[in-house]
């Protein structure tokens, strides 16, 4: 088990008032999973995912990473937590401006000792893994939008977490170079990542294998993608857009219509990413 | 050596950030600059004026002991001055009895008109030594020979002349036999003592025209056996508390004083001079080093404002290093070492143009010797980096205790 949570809660005090972020949570991932947290925003999923990621630590409640009890750690610890056990990719990528790829990868590594030897050759290493084995040199605004989020994916790999943990990873992305990235979460899924992707977008969270829905602090739904009914009538409404779409098309522009079963086009539709709520 | 690694690793990425802000790093530690560079360049100028006086006095004699008679404050008016003068005898006591004294010889003033050649002056100084005066002022005999024991004991009258005698007088470069007459009395001219400048500090200046004659010979031309002064040598210039001591307790005894007479003479040491000196230039690097820390201060608050603003600047930075696993005494670590890197380098840039400022008052002849000690270089270096150290903690702490979530939000 990666992941073990048990009632976990998270209170805030704003002023005189106390807001109930989390308000008992629990949620197991295993090893290797591919998992899509969702929620809108004031669902408790931003908290949820600060505590996932180490950042923050919960109030009430116990939560175990790789087998280490997280909840009672320092902060000192965590940092090590942190650093050894979650790759972060961010929606902002926040790559640092001035250094090269190559030096962002090699990041995590700085404050990890036991890397420090060989550290150039392990970012190098993880930098091909995203497909930027002839880009490391680059500085950030040399490179696309899509190769920056790639070099963030990189970072967040080149300590070998236990997971990978994307907050909105396609947020700042057009379509195309979102399945980009989303095809390499996949291609690291298969390579046996355990990855957690934090999202709002019914079609991202799609890809994964998992969608846990949250509301009002609390866990509100949590299947296998294929049996999420809210992702499945999400389906079946693009899939009659889509083919509402192509029937325009072709009424249009005669035969181009082939390709338009699934549901590519749909993702750039606005209107329909909004279902899910 | 994980901390080893860790700290080199800070440095470089210190100055890689200092580097990439240059303009504002210049501008920041500026403070910091002219604070070095005013302390260090004081420090040097002082060093060199010490040096260049030092030099001075040991060309003076930094031996010499001046001895003589003083009327008390309380007798003013009752006696005649030159009642406490100082008497042969007493030299002679001092020399015999005064462990640190190795030589000794009156100085004896005798006013009047010179004749040499047929031209007669009234400005040439005569004075009435004994033989050891060569030694005490460091001045021989460069033609003829000195005075000798039966010289004085005979009261022979021979004299000694300077250099500059010989020029005003006009006479030949050889004027060993010539004849001087002094007050009506005729000596002969044995030997020639070399003229020597002492600069205007110990009232030389212009040379002018001396003409010795022996002790005994100008005691006899003042029968009441008045001499102006003795000027002794010690033996080592660590005996002059000594000698002060030894001296006045011979003349107080010659003087028969009891314990609550006042003193009727006056002993001074060149030591105590270059002591007094010493300690002037020691107030003084201690007055510039207090007016240098105040600037250093300012400068500090300069580099803890810059260091403010910069961690206010790149609080995403500081959080996303927090997320990836930097604990906060390696953020902390980060921003101290830069600030301090920072004061060290205008420490260093200081130093620069402190070295340049040296190399530039070193057109005046008494900051000659001015240099830029090395002490100063290393206190230098370590006052800034404790100014660093103090005024970059507080920035530095503010870094370290960034919440990582709150950071990664920041605008």
């Amino acid at each position: 088990m990666t992941i073990r949570i048990r009632n976990l809660q998270k209170v805030y005090k704003m002023g005189v008032e106390r807001i109930h972020a989390l308000r008992g949570v629990n949620l197991d991932i295993q090893r290797n999973e591919f998992v899509a947290i969702m929620g809108a925003s004031g669902s408790g999923k931003s908290t949820l995912m600060n505590i996932l990621g180490c950042l923050d630590r919960p109030t009430a409640g116990t939560y175990e990473l790789a087998g280490q009890p997280v909840h009672k750690m320092s902060a000192a610890r965590l940092a090590e937590v942190r650093n050894r056990e979650i790759g972060f990719v961010f929606q902002t990528f926040e790559l640092l401006p001035r250094a090269t790829a190559l030096k962002n990868v090699m990041l995590p590594l700085i404050y990890s000792p036991r890397h420090w030897r060989g550290a150039r050759k392990r970012a190098k290493g993880a930098l091909a893994r995203v497909g930027l084995a002839d880009r490391i040199k680059h500085k950030p605004n040399q490179l696309s939008g899509g190769q920056r989020q790639r070099v963030a994916v990189a970072r967040a790999l080149v300590n070998e977490p236990s997971i990978l943990l994307a907050d909105e990873p396609t947020g700042n992305l057009d379509s195309r170079t979102s399945e980009e990235i989303i095809g390499l979460f996949k291609a690291l899924h298969d390579e046996g990542q355990t990855i957690i992707i934090v999202t709002h977008e019914e079609d991202i969270a799609g890809h994964a294998h998992r969608i846990v829905r949250l509301r009002d602090g609390l866990i509100i739904s949590d299947f296998p993608t294929d049996q999420d009914p809210i992702h499945r009538e999400y389906l079946n409404r693009a899939a009659v857009a889509a083919a509402a779409l192509a029937a325009d098309d072709s009424n249009h522009r005669g035969e181009r219509g082939e390709r338009g079963g699934g549901f590519d086009p749909v993702s750039s539709i606005p209107a329909l990413s909004e279902l899910k709520s | 050596m994980p901390f080893i690694r860790l700290l080199t690793q800070t440095v470089f990425l210190a100055f890689g950030q200092l580097w990439a802000n240059k303009l504002r790093s210049l501008l920041t530690t500026l403070g910091i600059i002219i604070g070095v560079a005013a302390v260090v360049s004081i420090v040097a100028a002082t060093d060199g004026m010490r040096v260049y006086v030092l030099d001075k006095f040991a060309a003076f004699g930094a031996k010499k002991v001046f001895i003589d008679g003083r009327l008390p404050r309380s007798k003013w008016g009752t006696v005649p001055w030159q009642h406490y003068d100082l008497k042969i005898h007493e030299v002679q006591a001092i020399i015999d009895h005064a462990q640190s004294i190795d030589k000794i010889t009156p100085v004896i003033r005798v006013p009047g008109e010179v004749t040499i050649a047929g031209l007669t002056k009234n400005d040439a100084s005569v004075t009435g030594i004994w033989p050891t005066w060569h030694e005490i002022e460091n001045r021989t005999v460069t033609q003829g020979r000195p005075f000798s024991r039966i010289d004085d004991e005979e009261r022979i009258q021979v004299c000694l002349i300077n250099d500059k005698t010989i020029e005003e007088f006009n006479l030949d470069r050889e004027p060993l036999g010539d004849v001087v007459t002094i007050r009506g009395r005729r000596f002969t001219v044995v030997g020639v003592v070399e003229t020597k400048d002492l600069g205007p500090m110990f009232g030389g200046g212009q040379s002018r025209a001396e003409i010795f004659v022996p002790a005994s010979v100008a005691l006899a031309a003042n029968p009441r056996g008045w001499i102006n002064m003795a000027m002794a040598q010690l033996k080592s210039t660590d005996q002059a508390d000594d000698a002060v001591a030894e001296i006045k307790f011979i003349l107080r005894k010659m003087r028969q004083l009891r314990p609550e007479d006042e003193e009727t003479y006056d002993v001074q040491v060149i030591q105590s001079f270059i002591d007094n000196f010493n300690s002037v230039a020691r107030v003084i690097t201690v007055a510039a080093g207090g007016i240098v820390a105040i600037s250093l201060v300012v400068g500090g608050v300069g580099i803890m404002n810059i260091m403010l603003v910069s961690v206010s600047e790149r609080t995403r930075e500081i959080g996303l290093r927090k997320a990836v696993g930097a604990r906060p005494e390696v953020i902390l670590m980060q921003f101290l070492v830069e600030a301090v890197a920072l004061c060290i380098l205008g420490g260093g840039l200081g130093l620069l143009v402190a070295q340049a400022g040296v190399f530039g008052i070193r057109q005046f002849e008494a900051l000659s010797q001015a240099a830029v000690p090395l002490w100063a270089v290393l206190l230098a270096v370590l006052f800034s980096a404790f100014i660093g150290v103090l005024f970059g903690m507080f920035p530095a702490i503010k870094a370290s205790r960034l919440d990582p979530i709150e950071a990664l939000r920041h605008e």
